[in-house]
């Protein structure tokens, strides 16, 4: 029973993880056709925040629930500087945006170098995460329930956002097509700059959440980019319901494998299912019904 | 109100348009066969392709470097070719994205659905799931939630069934009545001369013949284009 659901339990606490990774990500890529290789950074600079902000406050049971949106809006100032300065002159040019994103990406890993030790910093977990909940007889630690938590509210709340509000529409709208967007009155400069400030911004959040599950260091973006990047393009680009069901399955079958093999070897599976399932569905998980062909 | 000056744009190297002039007129309508430029000339106007030469002025204000969403804003509107809405938008929201910001938003959604009763039937509906003609109206119905001063319209009938074909007509005739400017690509020459005061003629991107429009006009245009 165990061998059955302790991957479960892990693997769905790893794809809330990959979930928030990737929400940034979904929207970016949506939109503007830019592979961002530093995002993994911004999740960096989260946990980052996350250590930071708990230095200050110093009450670890405090300083979490303050870094999350310290972090949000840190990440997502980070990325909106990287937007204005660099991306706005490569919309739609995709291997243009993976080459200089990545350089960028190890210029603020060597930044944290300088700034941090390089064995990395501890962020210490507050005392309200430091339980089990028993699930199945399997002792589930409170800090993955945490991450499930936290990602299933920043679905909700992107969802609304995207669904309900006036500047949620008009980025649905720019995604589909920016030109018609920009006929229509919308300035999708502006869309531009605050989908990927919310973009970077969620990164952020998630280097939070990954600061409590696992180390916080310079090179810890690394680890996510390449499975998030995984999940937006098995989800379906810019879908919202195929990158959480993405990103869900992704985690499972991770965790799985590594329960039955090794850790780099579930990743290595991991990885070739996933190029297979594109394969066979390139569109990935979800798609649209339309009778245009606009 | 909107005047095109010696225009000269097209697609990298590729020149389309070669010294294209179109005067300022009350309706205005753009005739030529596929490929002569009409679309691209359009494009020129709301600022879809920047002109290599030449000056865009709109209520005498040289708008050549303005972004299509800043002329939207001075009033001009845009029904482009092809029937485009934002398929995964409902009908509603397609309005919405528009009037939203505006003072009188919900009032102008609402003096739409009415023009177009088949839009507030289907007002909860994807527009990607609409038909042709639906989708025709729904973008003129977005395009006249700007209020605009001026609807540029290309070839707003195409590839629509004959009775949404004629409201559609009928909705351009009645917003000329209402004051808007009109600049139309049209395939149907009878109906562009018949509501057109001035009309211009392209081939391969030039100009070979303008003139006053009106019924009389239809013989010597479709000489023009050889016809």
């Amino acid at each position: 029973m165990d061998a059955l659901i302790s991957p479960l339990l892990n693997g769905s606490a790893q794809g809330a993880l990959l979930l928030l990774a990737a929400l940034g990500l979904s929207l970016t890529f949506g939109q503007m056709g830019v592979i961002n290789m530093a995002h993994g950074e911004f999740l960096m600079i989260g946990a980052f925040t996350a250590y930071l902000v708990q230095q200050v406050i110093g009450s670890s049971d405090l300083s979490i629930p303050v870094a999350l949106p310290v972090a949000f809006v840190v990440a997502g100032l980070f990325g909106l500087l990287l937007e204005v300065s660099i991306i706005r002159w490569m919309y739609h040019r995709p291997l243009d945006t993976l080459l200089v994103t990545v350089g960028v990406g190890l210029i603020l890993q060597q930044a944290a170098l300088q700034i941090f030790p390089s064995q990395g910093v501890p962020v210490e977990k507050p005392g309200w995460l430091n339980g089990q909940v028993t699930v199945f007889g399997y002792d589930w630690p409170l800090r993955q329930v945490f991450t499930i938590l936290l990602a299933t509210v920043c679905v909700a709340a992107l969802s609304v956002w995207l669904k309900s509000t006036a500047f949620g529409r008009r980025i649905r709208a720019t995604v589909q097509n920016r030109d018609l967007a920009e006929v229509t009155g919308i300035s999708t400069r502006t869309v531009d700059r605050l989908t990927f400030f919310v973009g970077s911004g969620l990164a952020g959040i998630a280097g939070v959440a990954a600061s409590l599950i696992g180390g916080t260091n310079s090179q810890m973006g690394t680890q996510y980019i390449i499975p998030a990047f995984l999940v937006v393009a098995a989800g379906g680009i810019g879908q919202l319901k195929g990158t959480v069901v993405a990103a869900w399955a992704v985690g499972v079958v991770l965790s799985y494998f590594a329960y039955w093999t090794t850790g780099s070897l579930a990743q290595v599976l991991a990885f070739i299912l996933v190029i297979v399932f594109l394969q066979l569905r390139p569109q990935g998980l979800f798609t649209v019904r339309t009778r245009s062909l606009v | 109100m909107l005047e095109l000056n010696d225009i000269e744009a097209g697609y990298g190297r590729t020149r389309v348009l070669h010294g294209v002039t179109v005067p300022a007129g009350k309706v205005v309508a753009v005739l030529g066969h596929n490929g002569a430029g009409k679309t691209t000339l359009l494009r020129v106007a709301i600022g879809l392709i920047k002109p290599t030469k030449g000056r865009v002025f709109f209520d005498g204000e040289d708008i050549a470097s303005l972004a299509p969403n800043k002329r939207v804003a001075r009033g001009m509107a845009y029904v482009p070719q092809g029937q485009q809405a934002f398929s995964q938008l409902t009908t509603l929201e397609n309005l919405q994205l528009v009037a939203d910001g505006r003072r009188r938003g919900k009032a102008l959604i609402d003096a739409q659905l009415a023009r177009f009763p088949a839009l507030e039937q289907f007002a909860a509906r994807k527009a990607g799931l609409l038909s042709g003609g639906q989708r025709q109206q729904l973008a003129i119905a977005r395009a006249l939630i700007t209020e605009p001063k001026l609807l540029i319209l290309d070839e707003p009938t195409e590839g629509i069934q004959p009775t949404i074909v004629a409201e559609i007509e009928h909705t351009i005739v009645q917003l000329a009545g209402e004051g808007i400017n009109v600049l139309l690509v049209e395939q149907h020459i009878g109906f562009a001369l018949d509501a057109a005061e001035h009309y211009v003629v392209l081939a391969s991107g030039f100009v070979t013949h303008t003139d006053q429009g009106g019924s009389a006009a239809v013989s010597t245009v479709r000489a023009a284009m050889a016809i």
